[in-house]
């Protein structure tokens, strides 16, 4: 489903930060993608989705068999791709529930199917809420605003839930959440994986691993993935941390 | 004019000669447009056209004199061209040389806003002036209107009309709301007004449907000085809508009007525009300046005036729709949002002034700033040594988008009297491009990201607006703000 050949991607100041990331994900698969900080983790979720303050300079994506990189953020959304914010932002005055269901009828437009009307957006709602055995308090508040940490999180998740991406690409979703917090959204996380859908889990450490369990784990360092195992390949970083794959 | 007109003049002319007409005007009454100017002259010669009682003649020339020893205001954060008042016309017949002969001959720009605004297609040739008998049947239509109204006792006409059919109901409360020497714009305007509107609305009687100007029998386009009064009597009830989101051009730049409003024990008047003036091209030239006094007095014990604003375009905004809160217990509102793209300039805001007991007032006012537009709100809340127990809620939010834009916040509070409870919050924010990532980064394009962003943050004085104008407004917010991202 996604192909990363040699990309190369700089920021704004002009440091190149992705050297070369090779990447293959499949239909069905949990990846899952660690490093230590600059290692380049929030800029290939970045240039994925299509984030403003990129730029890439070699190499190409191709999505579904598509040039990712020529649509913007939003084709990209429509197109089936997903991200989970590492730090979601506040849109006050905007009822989440409102912002939901406009971005999903947004996407139904674009899949050819029919929109949704109020009632019937509320009982798809309430079904995911069910599945993902989370409370409806979020859902008349204004988007992010005013949400601790893990609610912001969880709605990440509904989103997601909601929004039913082929491709997720969760960044440091685990970062800033409490044990509890972090096995909801390991939950949501696992009821969400199918055949057709593939999940890209950017984290720092292990222990979203523990409950969301990897089909690869990749190293990102000095920004290339410099060594690709199964899920032990976690376990092992957790033991002996990154110096090991810290030296290009 | 027709012969039968020319005729009438003639006998008005000595009619008025007759009674040792004061004034002793020399202007020829018989031609179509006055020349250019202002004076005693001129302002008779308006009158006379009209056919207007002498009390009414009287009344503006009283207030053209008031207008003779004011000064023009200046405002310290807006930067206004000289008017030549002089220079002007101020009474002329409606101009159809240049009218376009059909909907090909209209500049394709302004079709096209027409089209992003939803206007019916029906409406269209009507707005851009195509000289047309009649696009659809609006006189039937009016008349009817009309005539239902007419059951329930509710007068709504023309401003020309009312003076001739119920000169008494005029008299009365003309000018007792906004007295002609109230300001500079309201002398001149209660000097040379042309039209508007007059409502009146009986005891007890709630007005079954929204009125609005495009109801009026030879509603021709706003008229530079429109006059418009709107009685609402015991416990009686009338929305009233004014504007249209079409942009409107007009080779008048200056409009002022005055609007005033009385609502009598147990009454209700909600006013709402939605004005959308030429913004004069993006160097800011040719706009529209907007001039306007509004005021409404809660005469009465338990009445109630809301005033409910979405204005955009204009070069050049100066408008503070004011609430007098005389009757015990009376309630006062404002919720407005005013958008200022590339260079436009608005001054606008909002006075509260409490007199009777236990009065109430709320003030929501939204700015969004774009382009290189500034946006100043400028409010006053007033409360009087006998005003007990009052009660004020002001919140005055900015929305910056870009950078090369200014929103300024310049807060009144005058209380006299110790029993007062004033709140004040003011916020100001800006569009963040991580706003917008997010938003399109689940599938909104990034025209329906700033829409709902914007919408977001109008949203309290959105809900005030009728349905159909909200619906208008929402369209006109998203046309306002285009370009302004990216």
């Amino acid at each position: 489903m996604l192909e990363i050949r040699n990309l190369h991607a700089r920021i704004a100041d002009g440091r190149e930060i992705l050297q070369g990331v090779e990447l293959v994900v499949g239909a069905g698969e949990v990846h899952a993608i660690m490093g230590p900080n600059g290692s380049g983790k929030s800029t290939l979720a970045g240039v994925l989705s299509g984030r403003p303050g990129y730029e890439v300079t070699a190499g190409s994506v191709l999505y579904q068999g598509q040039d990712l990189l020529a649509l913007s953020p939003d084709e990209r959304a429509r197109a089936g791709i997903f991200l989970a914010f590492q730090y979601p932002v506040e849109i006050p005055g905007v009822n989440n529930m409102y912002f939901l269901r406009a971005a999903l009828n947004s996407l139904r437009r674009a899949r050819g199917e029919p929109e949704l009307d109020a009632g019937q957006f509320l009982k798809a709602v309430r079904a995911k809420l069910k599945l993902l055995e989370i409370g409806d308090d979020l859902l008349q508040r204004a988007v992010n605003a005013g949400f601790s940490g893990g609610e912001k999180k969880r709605n990440e998740i509904f989103q997601m839930a909601m929004l039913e991406p082929k491709l997720a690409i969760l960044d440091e979703t685990d970062s800033g959440l409490d044990i509890d917090a972090l096995k909801l959204v390991a939950g949501g996380i696992n009821k969400l994986r199918a055949p057709d859908r593939a999940m890209v889990l950017i984290t720092h450490y292990q222990r979203l691993l523990d409950y969301v369990v990897p089909d690869r784990v990749h190293v990102l360092s000095g920004g290339r993935i410099v060594k690709s195992g199964d899920k032990t390949l976690a376990a092992e970083l957790e033991r002996h941390g990154y110096a090991a794959y810290e030296a290009a | 004019m027709s012969s039968p007109a020319t005729v009438k003049n003639a006998e008005t002319l000595r009619e008025v000669a007759g009674e040792g007409y004061k004034y002793g005007f020399v202007t020829d009454i018989e031609s179509e447009s006055a020349p250019p100017g202002l004076n005693e002259e001129i302002v008779a010669f308006i009158s006379a056209k009209k056919h207007e009682p002498s009390w009414l003649l009287d009344w503006r020339i009283s207030a053209f004199k008031h207008w003779q020893r004011m000064e023009e205001p200046h405002w310290a954060k807006l930067r206004v061209a000289p008017i030549d008042y002089q220079g002007a016309t101020y009474y002329s017949a409606p101009k159809r040389q240049n009218a376009p002969k059909s909907l090909d001959e209209v500049d394709p720009e302004l079709l096209r806003t027409y089209e992003k605004l939803g206007i019916p297609l029906s409406e269209r040739a009507a707005l851009a002036g195509v000289a047309v008998d009649a696009v659809f049947d609006s006189v039937s239509v009016a008349t009817t209107f009309k005539e239902k109204l007419g059951e329930l006792g509710i007068i709504f006409c023309s401003f020309g009309e009312a003076v001739r059919e119920h000169g008494e109901l005029v008299r009365r409360y003309l000018g007792s709301v906004v007295p002609p020497g109230d300001n500079f714009f309201a002398a001149l305007n209660s000097a040379v007004f042309s039209d508007g509107s007059f409502v009146y609305v009986p005891p007890g009687v709630r007005c079954p449907m929204e009125l609005s100007t495009y109801f009026r029998i030879n509603a021709a386009k706003t008229g530079q000085f429109e006059r418009t009064l709107i009685i609402a009597d015991k416990g009686s009830y009338v929305s009233y809508l004014e504007g249209c989101t079409a942009p409107q051009r007009d080779e008048n730049q200056l409009h002022a009007a005055v609007v005033e409003l009385v609502a009598l024990e147990g009454a209700e008047i909600k006013y709402s525009t939605v004005q959308n003036w030429y913004p004069g091209d993006a160097e800011g030239r040719g706009g529209i300046y907007n001039f306007v006094t509004k005021r409404g007095a809660c005469r009465g014990a338990h009445s109630k005036i809301s005033w409910t604003q979405v204005e955009t375009g204009s070069a050049i905004t100066w408008k503070y729709p004011s609430c007098i809160l005389e009757g015990d217990n009376s309630v006062g509102e404002f919720y407005s949002v005013a958008i200022t793209n590339n260079l436009q300039q608005a001054d606008t805001g909002t006075k509260m002034i409490h007199l009777g007991r236990n009065t109430r007032s709320t003030i929501v006012s939204k700015g969004i700033s774009a382009g290189r537009g500034q946006n100043t709100y400028r409010g006053l809340v007033r409360i009087q040594p006998k005003a007990e127990n009052a009660r004020n809620y002001t919140q005055c939010d900015s929305l910056l988008i870009g950078h090369k834009c200014g929103a300024h916040t310049v807060p009144y509070i005058e209380v006299r009297n110790p029993s007062a409870r004033v709140e004040h919050e003011a916020t100001t924010s800006k569009i963040s491009e991580d706003q917008m990532f997010y938003c399109q980064q689940r599938g909104l394009s990034q025209e329906d990201a700033l829409s709902l962003i914007v919408n977001g943050f109008c949203k309290e004085v959105l809900k005030e607006l009728p349905m159909e104008f909200a619906v208008e407004a929402q369209k006109l917010l998203a046309v306002s703000l285009e370009g302004s991202v990216g």
